[in-house]
């Protein structure tokens, strides 16, 4: 037994989370009747330790720790720094629609805390392990977070729909792990390299087990053709929740992406990439066609990002530093947008009331012009026109594959975000030309989402303005 | 053919069996049964692979637990299987050939040319006093404590998400709880109540009328 | 001795044969003593109960009622096995089968005396364990079988009852595991020796209660026979079950009980070892006393706590059963397995050696 106890130091954050998280678990069942809002102030203030954790040990070089389980590196430190800010936007967003839609409950909160802690430790992971076990906790809080709001039958089939899809997406995951580790002999990531670069492994073996870690992926991130659940799930989520599974996963799948596909079987780019090309081809010709025909904003926003993921593995199809940069930029900017844009949905909802069909935006100007404007940015920033930050991220991500020799596939990207610039444009002309239908005045709920909101689209034009930073920031990490 | 791998060829056999009649019974009742069949003889064969401790907690988990509640929701459950099955002929051939396909690709990598004997050797039987337990524990709580904790956490949140789900706390008024507290800290005053009343005596008269009514 | 046997037989048979051939000894010689205890265990239970009840129990079959067991168990193979209308006739007639075969199967690895064991397995625990976790499909098969709403009230409660004991059981046997150090059951016992105090008994008081108390729910003994339950649902998941089906469901439920009573002997009370162990004085007085005699004895006064119990408690209602099982039991065996890691940690006392 020469068994070394292996450092904390670098798992701090997850480790205070993890307790924040049990601790708040335990204490609403306490204070829940009495402080309505005690528990949403400590899921935030927890965020926001861990937030700081992470910023005040920012490590520049990787780290490992128990026994090559956990890795700490730029990459990981950005994209926690990033999901703890969306997931601070989401939370402010949900707090008033839980209320206003009666379902106001310290669970979501707390499933929503436990969903980040799986998604720090998807970002994290070094192994097979860790990367299914944070895959899992991530997930499972999800499935709960949509089915929460029991007597929706909508809500309930829409969770029921997820766990089903997400439960086989994962039984595929792990038959691609297990025939890796058959060919390898190994689950951390660094040495399954080595093996794979060595030349030792079984090829054919290596090659089965990558399709069924690619559909996995796939399926996960909602990649077409493996994304029948999303617009359902989008859909038949409440919108606080659609918020949640829309935004902050989205890191969490690209940091799974990126440690599965680049960091551990670099190797085998020719088996994937292959595959990633035709699943990010159809991704962004689905997304964008089918989505014309959306009439509900949920659903048209899922099948949007369907499309962007198409987008996403532009960059892992460079299949070099620079493509997964720019791949990460564009997923920061995404998760982002995303948070705008569900957000505004969930500001715009009030009791008995979802608004979120396209035509309950019409004559939105004329009702509430400083709203309208905000979610203008919001569709032209998805949409990818200058100057708004959107615009920047699918450039980059372009720029990449093209760099990559692969032409070809820049063109098709390019169509497909000219064909999903109509239905965006749809929402805006329905806001500005189109007469309302419903009587009475939109009014948002309270100043915080007012402001919340404004701050989240005046972020992604003053991103758009000046985008260097946050680029800059991408392709130092990876 | 030596004792074992007759053993080995039973429960082989048991474990597919099982496993087939499970999937093409009508009762899901029955095909949970199968199932059971189907664990058992699984855990027969890791113990013959000298993986004792995953064996048998295969069958204390699995057979002991999780079958058992399943058996408990579909016995509750009143499916009529021939709207399940409808469609059943129509996508049959599809399925077939996708089944068979897999199956195919499957056995082409999974087989005995990627892993035969040749590729990877039988390990070294483990002397009798060899401990799969203490083999699986050690590790467990050493090199991977934290995906040991990680799977906790999991479970956790299984188990808040399971709650969240089917709590439904009813309003009071409509079901009648017992506080048990209460019940214990009851004194005698607040149940009993002395009441002096005059003796009554009974007329031995209308005794007999009540007799007579009988 | 069955080494002989099987070298015997393997002269002029196959292999596999002699093996098959011996293991049926074995288990015959194993499992037709502990059939005869449970035919004479349901006299004792009738005339124990009597006595309490101030009646004379069984008293005219032989002297004393003696020959009670095989007049039962005479009128049990001689009546008719009735099957129900519409109920399902292969998993009617599997159920028992399914009841008793884990019951004796356990049997296999307990140890009677010092190396008189059927299989010396490293994971015995884990093996009793597992193996009466299988039990309740016996139960629950039987119930649905039946095809009758009582019956199947019975195994719904039964499936639900043994899940939530079987917890707190397990628990409970952990925490002797963590003080032994071992699964293997003789191994357990001879980590007891060296007097009455080295016993796990003390230590782990509560958890030979926890134990115990598990053990009545796993066998539907009185007060957690809710699943059998005649005032409310008839008798449960043998309401439609006659003759020698029925039968096979009693000597389930007395082998189980049986082996509680050895596995609470061999994990708490210290199995064979003599209670007079470092006594001066007794300890030479009572050396002539068979490892398998004290062994009975304690195993004979579980049982006799379990005819105790029957006739003194009321059955408990089925929220109360389980808001114990899972409010009271689980809890106090999570926290007793950090005390006895706290104790372990400071070596505290002569149980960690």
């Amino acid at each position: 037994m020469n068994f070394v106890i292996p450092s904390f130091a670098p798992a701090i954050p997850e480790i205070t989370l993890l307790i924040l998280a049990s601790l708040i678990l335990v204490a609403d069942t306490f204070w829940s009747k009495r402080f309505q809002n005690a528990t949403y102030y400590a899921t935030q203030a927890s965020l926001l330790v861990a937030g700081y954790l992470v910023l005040s040990s920012f490590s520049v070089e990787q780290v490992f720790t128990f026994n090559d389980s956990f890795v700490r590196d730029s990459f990981a430190d950005v994209l926690k720094l990033f999901t703890v800010a969306i997931t601070l936007g989401i939370f402010l967003f949900a707090r008033e629609y839980l209320v206003q839609h009666r379902f106001m409950s310290g669970e979501f909160f707390v499933l929503g805390l436990f969903g980040v802690l799986g998604m720090f430790v998807m970002i994290s992971a070094n192994n097979f392990i860790t990367m299914y076990l944070g895959l899992e906790i991530m997930s499972l809080a999800m499935y709960a977070m949509i089915a929460l709001r029991k007597y929706d039958g909508v809500a309930v089939e829409a969770g029921m729909k997820y766990f089903v899809l997400g439960a086989l997406a994962t039984g595929m995951l792990l038959y691609g792990f297990s025939m890796i580790y058959g060919a390898t002999g190994t689950i951390t990531f660094p040495e399954m390299k080595a093996v794979i670069a060595s030349g030792e492994a079984d090829g054919i073996v290596l090659a089965f087990g990558v399709v069924f870690v690619v559909i996995g992926l796939a399926f996960k991130m909602g990649a077409v053709p493996f994304h029948m659940w999303m617009p359902d799930v989008y859909h038949g989520s409440p919108t606080a929740v659609t918020l949640y599974l829309g935004t902050a996963p989205k890191l969490a799948g690209f940091a799974m992406v990126y440690r599965l596909l680049y960091e551990a079987m670099p190797g085998l780019v020719g088996d994937w990439q292959q595959l990633i090309i035709i699943i990010s081809i159809l991704s962004m010709v689905i997304g964008s066609i089918v989505a014309i025909a959306q009439d509900n904003l949920k659903r048209m926003l899922a099948y949007s990002g369907i499309g962007h993921v198409g987008f996403l593995l532009l960059g892992v199809i460079a299949a070099t530093d620079d493509g997964f940069s720019a791949a990460m930029f564009f997923i920061i900017v995404y998760a982002i947008t995303g948070v705008a844009g569900f957000g505004m949905i969930t500001a715009l909802s009030r009791t008995g009331f979802e608004f979120d069909r396209v035509a309950d935006f019409k004559g939105l100007n004329a009702k509430n012009p400083w709203l309208a404007l905000m979610m203008l940015i919001v569709m032209f920033s998805m949409a990818g026109i200058p100057p708004f930050v959107g615009f920047w991220a699918k450039i980059v991500v372009i720029e990449e594959v093209v760099k990559a020799g692969f032409t070809w596939i820049a063109v098709i990207a390019v169509i497909t975000a000219v064909i999903s610039a109509f239905y965006y444009l749809r929402v805006v002309k329905s806001m500005y030309f189109d007469k309302s239908e419903i009587q009475g005045p939109v009014e948002i709920i309270s100043p915080a989402l007012h402001w919340g909101v404004s701050f989240v689209a005046i972020l992604l034009l003053a991103l758009g303005l000046l985008p260097g930073s946050l680029i800059d920031l991408c392709y130092l990490s990876i | 053919m030596s004792f074992e791998q007759f053993i080995f060829y039973v429960l082989a056999a048991i474990a597919i069996i099982s496993g087939l009649m499970m999937i093409t019974v009508k009762n899901p009742v029955k095909a949970a049964l199968w199932l059971v069949l189907a664990f058992i003889s699984t855990a027969g064969l890791w113990i013959m692979a000298q993986a004792e401790f995953l064996g048998l907690v295969l069958i204390l988990v699995y057979v002991g637990a999780v079958m058992v509640l399943f058996l408990f929701v579909v016995m509750m459950l009143d499916i009529n299987m021939a709207i399940l099955k409808e469609g059943f002929t129509r996508y049959l051939p599809i399925g077939a050939l996708a089944a068979i396909a897999i199956f195919a690709l499957m056995y082409m990598v999974v087989g005995p040319e990627h892993f035969g004997l040749d590729k990877i050797a039988a390990p070294a039987a483990k002397p009798a006093d060899y401990s799969n337990t203490t083999e699986i524990a050690i590790p467990l709580y050493t090199e991977h404590a934290y995906a040991f904790i990680l799977a906790a956490v999991l479970l956790l949140v299984g188990i808040v998400a399971a709650i969240a789900l089917t709590l439904r706390r009813r309003p009071s008024g409509t079901v009648l709880y017992q506080n048990i507290e209460k019940q214990n800290r009851t004194e005698k005053s607040e149940r009993l109540e002395m009441v002096k009343m005059d003796a009554v005596v009974e007329q031995p008269a209308a005794e007999d009328k009540e007799e007579e009514k009988k | 001795m069955f080494d002989a046997i099987q070298a015997f037989l393997s002269g002029f048979l196959y292999e596999w044969l002699a093996i098959t051939i011996t293991l049926v000894l074995q288990a015959v010689a194993v499992i037709l003593p502990i059939m005869l205890v449970v035919a004479w265990l349901t006299y004792a239970e009738r005339k124990v109960i009597g006595y309490m009840q101030v009646r004379m129990g069984p008293n005219r079959v032989g002297p004393i009622g003696l020959l009670q067991p095989i007049a039962d168990a005479l009128k049990l193979m001689t009546k008719e096995v009735i099957f129900p209308a519409q109920s399902n006739k292969y998993l009617f007639i599997l159920a028992p089968i399914l009841a008793i075969a884990p019951a004796v199967a356990a049997y296999a690895v307990i140890p009677f005396s010092d190396g008189v064991v059927v299989t010396d397995i490293n994971a015995g625990v884990l093996y009793v364990l597992a193996v009466s976790s299988i039990l309740v499909y016996g139960t629950v098969v039987a119930g649905w079988a039946s095809n009758s709403k009582y019956a199947f009230l019975g195994a719904l409660r039964g499936s639900a009852q043994k899940i939530s004991y079987e917890i707190a059981m397990g628990f409970a046997l952990v925490t002797v595991l963590m003080i032994a150090g071992t699964m293997n059951l003789t191994e357990i016992v001879n980590n007891q020796q060296g007097g009455i105090l080295n016993w796990y008994l003390l230590p782990l008081l509560p958890m030979f209660f926890v134990y115990f108390i598990s053990g009545l729910a796993e066998t539907n003994r009185t007060p957690f026979d809710v699943i059998e339950g005649e005032a409310e649902i008839v008798a449960g998941f043998h309401v439609d079950y006659s003759g020698m089906t029925f039968g096979v469901f009693m000597l389930a439920e007395y082998a189980m009980m049986i082996l509680i009573s050895f596995m609470a002997s061999i994990m708490f009370l210290g199995g064979w070892l003599s209670p007079f162990e470092g006594i001066p004085l007794l300890e030479t007085l009572f050396s002539w006393v068979p490892q398998l005699a004290w062994l009975s004895i304690k195993v004979a006064l579980l049982l006799f706590v379990f005819l105790w119990l029957r006739a003194t408690f009321p059955r408990y209602r089925y929220d109360q059963l389980m808001r114990l099982g899972w409010k009271v039991l689980i809890p106090l065996t999570i926290v007793w397995v950090f005390v006895v890691g706290a104790m372990k940690y400071f070596d505290f006392g002569p149980w960690f050696n």
